[in-house]
Parts: C-alpha cells; structure tokens; sequence
C-alpha cells in the first residue's frame, strides 16, 4: 500500500477507464476522488455503481460534468440529468437489478465467471442471457464484472490500509474493493495500526493499494 | 380516512413481532406508523441497515445512516449495518419475510409491474426485482385505481418486475390474495360493496360467499 495525493492517483487514471465507485445515493462515496475526476477532467468513462446519485452530489458530479460515456447502475431515477443524457443517446446506461448487481461484482472479485440467479427470470432482463436449470429452478447466468480501477471510501483505515466501514456508507465498498485491478482509498479517519481490532476489520490491508492523504 | 391511511393501517395488521421487513417507498413507508406498539418488527434498508428508525429529530442526522433514498434515519437498539451482497443475500435468500412495495399494474394471476413505463419513466429496478423475487411474502400497496382506470388488468401491459406472482394485494376498496394463478376478493374496504370492487378491476375476481370489510 502506497499513500498519495488525490492528484497524482487521479493522474494514475486514463481516459476511457472503467471505473467501480462506491456508494448508495451518494452516501460511501469518495467524494474527494470524484471532485478531482472532474478537476482533471478525465474523459469517457465507464462508471459501474449502485446509482448515479443526484445532480452535484457523489456520482452525479460527473455526470454534470459529462465525463461519463457509459453508466453500469441499478438505479438512476433520483438524477434527472443522467436520463437526460440517456435520452439524448449521449450516455449509455446498462440497468441491472440491484441484487444482481452487487453479486457480479462480488464474483469478479472472487475469481468467479459469474453467478446463477432467479432474480431477472420471467422480465426483460433474461433477454440474450443464458438460463439453466438447477434442481428444478430456472436461473440466468449473469457474467462477472470487473473494473480497472475501484474508488472506494471507508471510515476508519488504518497505516497498513485496514479497512473498517460506519453505518450505512459500507453498502458497495467492501465488494467492489475486491473487484478491480487498481484500489483507491479515501478515508474519513486515518489511524494507527491496532485501533481498528482484528475482528472489526472488513477489507484487509493487503487489498488497497492506494491510501489517499487527508489534507 | 384517507386511501392511504386504510391501505397502511389494513397492511400493518400483517405484519407480526420478530418480522424482518421490507417497505418500498410511498405508501408502503407509512406502514410502519401503524404499528401496534407492543409488536416489534424488524425493518430493513436494502442500503445495508436492518434495525431502521424514524426520522431523526432535527439536529440529530448522521450523514453516513440513510434509507434506500437517501433520506437521513435512525437506527433503533439492536440494529446492524452490513454491505449490499449481505442486504440482497438476505432479500433473495428467502431471509425476509415481508416485503410491502407500491404498483403500476398486477394482474390476475398476481403478477406485478412496478418498475417502468417504457419511454416515459425510466429510473432503473434498484432492488424490486429482487424482492418480488426472493422475500417469503409480496404485500403491494396502491391505489385500486389510477385516474379512474383500473390498476389490477387481466395482463400486465408494463414490463414485469418478476415471475413470482404477489401473495396479497391491498387497496383502498379491497384485500385482494392472489394463490394458484386466482385472484379472491378476501375484504373490502369501509363503506364498498363487492360490486364496486368487481367494477374498478379489470381482472377476474373470485368471489367468495362471505366478503367481510376491512378490520381497521
């Protein structure tokens, strides 16, 4: 694990880049990563996440700043600008069950090709996937998704980049920092080695590669 | 009383001590006013939070402990925080056993569009396709009718949000249950009779010999 600026890990990040960001409706969101996306203006991205937030908030500032060419996503119904650009054909936005969602990104994570689930059967969902049956049940094969890079935000992390998570922010974060070739780590609190306990520690250190420094 | 208030009230009596709990947004929310109070459920924020308060007095909001909307909670003693594969392991797991969500359209055999209008609204699944599909049992909440049309249809026209039919459907007028691909006119609502009901619904209703009217 290396700490750095989040100027110089933004500039870590190419144009064109497929990025996880963490966070529901804003909330778990590396906020300071985001502003900074948008400061270096990084073009074309793929943004895999739970949603697109609101306009000016999380997500939502890179929408505004149409920096975004394709949205992986759940839910985009609390940010009109994203259906604006939908509508406009100037982003391209892959809705995906929520429960399908996190569980692609959990199998990119843990060196699975996918995950078999009910959830999509009988919708518009299952159109163009693989169904099979298992003991007797119908399931779409949903495929693995993987980023090149996850932009996460934890609580608590520690020297080593532990990693412990507070109420409702945790949401997408532990998940997708399994998920992607490069991590990225905005922190609320940054603390010695030993406060976050072995058992309260939810991503270990070995899987962040980049603590960015408080200012 | 107002529709709303009938169809939370009714829906609530469903809802018994040690129940972990789903309400989707709109009137299903207001479930959770009508509680009695020695019955104590669990409700859970597919955010990652089962133990969901009320709102928090004001001054006292914590930024990082939201709803599935964002909106600022509490958490009651006893809560737990967890991320979204635990949230939807326990929704598709068969872990919750209520789930009370709005609709656009059911149908006869209880199947339920709840999710887009094809070119008008467009604001993604987030976790209704999930829950329809995976919690033990499917309350829907809404409005017998919309602008004076039917909302429950002999074939949904919307897309689907599963293929797991509801269990039970509550309106202002009607407790409607939906078992073996039928839907039984189980209650009416204060003051409606079951021809009014048959009349508002575009769909076949079974009618049983004795409708009794909603206990509320």
């Amino acid at each position: 694990m290396k700490t750095i600026s989040e100027a110089d890990a933004v500039a870590l990040i190419p144009d064109g880049a497929t990025l996880m960001i963490g966070g529901f409706m804003g909330v778990g969101t590396p906020e300071r990563l985001v502003d900074e996306l948008v400061r270096q203006g990084k073009r074309n991205l793929t943004i895999i996440a739970n949603d697109t937030a609101l306009p000016g908030r999380g997500i939502g500032k890179l929408v505004d700043a149409n920096l975004v060419a394709r949205t992986i996503a759940s839910h985009i119904g609390l940010n009109p600008e994203t259906q604006k650009q939908m509508i406009a054909g100037k982003m391209a936005v892959d809705l995906i069950p929520q429960g399908t969602l996190i569980e692609r990104i959990r199998a990119g994570g843990c060196g699975l090709g996918g995950v078999l689930t009910p959830t999509g059967i009988g919708t518009v969902v299952e159109e163009g996937k693989q169904k099979v049956e298992v003991n007797g049940r119908k399931y779409l094969v949903e495929a693995a998704l993987r980023a090149d890079f996850a932009l996460i935000n934890a609580f608590m992390a520690d020297y080593l980049g532990n990693l412990a998570y507070a109420l409702t922010s945790r949401n997408f974060n532990p998940v997708m920092v399994m998920a992607a070739e490069t991590t990225m780590v905005c922190a609320e609190h940054i603390v010695p080695v030993g406060l976050i306990a072995p058992d309260h520690v939810i991503t270990p250190a070995p899987l962040v590669d980049y603590l960015i420094r408080n200012r | 009383m107002d529709a709303q208030t009938i169809i939370a009230k009714r829906i609530a009596q469903e809802l018994k001590s040690g129940m972990l709990v789903n309400l989707g947004i709109g009137i299903p929310t207001k479930v959770a006013n009508f509680i009695p109070k020695d019955v104590k459920v669990f409700f859970q924020s597919e955010n990652g939070l089962i133990g969901t308060g009320p709102i928090p007095e004001e001054g006292m909001a914590h930024p990082l402990l939201t709803d599935a909307g964002g909106n600022p909670v509490t958490a009651l003693p006893g809560a737990s925080t967890f991320d979204s594969a635990m949230s939807f392991g326990l929704i598709r797991g068969g872990h919750v056993d209520v789930t009370v969500l709005g609709a656009l359209q059911v149908d006869g055999s209880g199947l339920l569009a709840n999710w887009m209008i094809p070119g008008k609204m467009v604001p993604g699944m987030g976790g209704a396709m999930d829950l329809v599909t995976g919690a033990k049992r499917v309350i829907i909440a809404m409005q017998h009718t919309a602008k004076g049309k039917p909302k429950i249809v002999e074939s949904c026209t919307l897309p689907l949000t599963s293929a797991r039919p509801i269990d039970m459907l509550v309106s202002e007028m009607a407790v409607i249950t939906f078992k073996d691909g039928k839907a039984t006119l189980q209650e009416t609502g204060p003051g409606v009779t079951a021809e009014q009901v048959v009349a508002a619904t575009a769909a076949k209703l079974v009618l049983p010999e004795k409708i009794p009217e909603m206990p509320l």
